[in-house]
């Protein structure tokens, strides 16, 4: 079977103002290829998963997605709705803030059953069995499938959000700093869990972290960003090893022995 | 007979760009070359490059110049231009690396980190775990011990993991580096064996052996990595 990418971006350029948030991004996804984004505050890499996704659109380049059927999608110019249908199917997105992704006054078991019923199933015992084995997946208790998130703390809320954007099983995730806002502790099993779930689905996942130790963990690839740059990517361990521009020689000199 | 791994012209430095731009000049002109089947260990002092021109091979170090040509998938491939996503598929299916240290993954047991290459090559799951187990005994590493993660094991249990890691799969070339460093007598005897048992399939083998006794046991030349001069 000849591979071709999943996400395709060429020459992005978005400026606010006289901020270029974005300035000559280029980028692939490819199938089961974990991307990670690291760079400095402000250096535009929620900018540039928001433009992959469609939510913003850019001054300058494109982005094209290749559907399941092989055909070729421009994410800027496919309409509202069919967008929507991506974002319900085929993508998914884990927000840094569990409140952005789930529905805070549905329980648990709703906010993973709900993505299942947009995606057309209609079966009640089926959802919520389905529902149930997510939450397992998660770590986290079934017998709390019938509480809101309200009553979670912030990991297990973190962990429904994960729960509730892969049990549709997604081509594409988009991960903003998955774990920030965390424990130290909480964070480095959540880490472990995406780890896992990556690998056992296959997914490919655009994952924006400062996190150098996470990146490390879970990425194939790494793209380091300064002020609205790609400076330098490739194979992560050769990216943080052996780092070229001076930006990335200071980022991983400042997290020893990541 | 083709080899299996060599380079053309090798150079490497590292600019040091947090400390006025140094530059650390490690190695030039390298040219060598392993045939199928056969060990060549790397020799020179402490300093002179011999895990730099390993890291350069496994493209965890980026080359500086020169050339990098592996047999892989029946040509020739450029390591030294090649991208993110070929190394990864040269990984996978040619070259291997057996570091120094395990690089401890959070959590996942022992049999499958050694299992993980095997299913990467398409072994399904559970035989891939039976030959992980049946290398991880032969390397005495107790069966109660397969299903912990090594966060928790010595120095010299942690290193047979990464032994078995990087053996189980019979990569057509192998870079071992420092591969019985920690390890007692009886399990140097063990690593010895892989070895010979490898070069006999014909893997092409690259060592760093600082245990001479070992390294003339297997390896069939020494190849001299001249420390380069530095601020030449
Ligand atoms: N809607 C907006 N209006 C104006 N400026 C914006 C907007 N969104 C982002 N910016 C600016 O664009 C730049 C890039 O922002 P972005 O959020 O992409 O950074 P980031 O790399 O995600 O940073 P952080 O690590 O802090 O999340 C910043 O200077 C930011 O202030
Ligand atoms: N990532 C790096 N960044 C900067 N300099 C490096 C890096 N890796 C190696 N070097 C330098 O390259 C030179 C060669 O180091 P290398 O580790 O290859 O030596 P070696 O021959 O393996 O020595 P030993 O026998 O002590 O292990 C040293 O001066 C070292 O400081
Ligand atoms: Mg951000
Ligand atoms: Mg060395």
């Amino acid at each position: 079977m000849m591979e071709t990418p999943l996400l395709e971006a060429h020459g992005l350029g978005l400026r606010f103002g006289t901020i270029p948030a974005l300035d000559g991004v280029s980028l692939e996804i490819w199938p089961g290829e974990v991307v990670a984004i690291v760079g400095e505050s402000g250096s535009g890499k929620t900018t540039l998963l928001r433009v992959l996704s469609g939510l913003l659109r850019p001054d300058a380049g494109s982005v094209a997605y290749r559907g399941p059927d092989g055909a070729t999608h421009s994410v800027h110019d496919m309409g509202e709705a069919a967008l929507r249908r991506l974002m319900r199917s085929d993508w998914g997105f884990v927000h840094q803030n569990p409140r952005d992704g789930l529905r805070m006054g549905v329980s648990a078991g709703g906010n993973v059953g709900e993505r299942l019923m947009a995606v057309g199933a209609r079966h009640y015992g089926g959802i919520r069995a389905e529902a149930t084995e997510w939450l397992r997946r998660v770590e986290i208790d079934p017998a709390r499938i019938d509480d809101t998130p309200q009553q979670f703390s912030g990991g297990m809320q973190q962990r429904l959000q994960i729960a509730r954007t892969l049990v549709t099983r997604p081509r594409l995730v988009f991960m903003d700093e998955p774990t920030g806002g965390l424990d130290v502790s909480v964070q480095a099993r959540l880490l472990d869990l995406i780890r896992e779930l990556v690998a056992d689905l296959g997914l490919a996942v655009l994952l924006v972290t400062h996190d150098i130790a996470a990146a490390r963990l879970l990425a194939h690839r790494l793209l380091v960003m300064r002020q609205g740059r790609v400076v330098e990517q490739g194979l992560t361990d050769r990216v943080l090893d052996d780092p070229q521009h001076e930006y990335t020689q200071l980022l991983v000199a400042s997290v020893l022995a990541a | 007979m083709s080899p299996a791994i060599r380079t053309e012209a090798l150079g490497k430095s590292f600019t040091l760009h947090l400390q006025g731009g140094t530059r650390i000049p490690v190695l030039s002109g390298v040219d060598l070359a392993v045939e199928p089947g056969e060990c060549v260990a790397l020799a020179g002092p402490s300093g002179a490059g011999k895990s730099t021109l390993m890291r350069c091979l496994y493209g965890n170090y980026g080359a500086g110049s020169g050339r990098i040509l592996l047999r892989h998938r029946g040509a020739e491939l450029d390591l030294a231009s090649a991208d993110a996503r070929l190394m990864r598929e040269v990984r996978r299916e040619t070259l291997g690396y057996v570091s120094q240290f395990l690089r401890v993954i959070p959590r996942v047991p022992t049999l499958d980190i050694v299992a993980e290459p095997l299913v990467a090559r398409g072994m399904p799951r559970e035989a891939a775990r039976a030959r992980a187990a049946a290398l991880l005994t032969r390397l005495n590493l107790p069966s109660a011990l397969h299903a912990l993660p090594p966060a928790t094991f010595s120095g010299g249990e942690q290193q047979r993991v990464n032994l078995a890691r990087g053996f189980a799969p019979g990569y057509p070339v192998l870079l071992l580096d420092e591969p019985t460093a920690s390890l007692d007598a009886a399990n140097r005897a063990v690593v010895l064996g892989l070895i010979e048992a490898a070069k006999a399939q014909g893997t092409a083998i690259i060592g760093i052996f600082h245990d001479t006794e070992i390294r003339d046991r297997v390896a069939d030349r020494l190849f001299e990595v001249h420390p380069e001069q530095a601020f030449a």
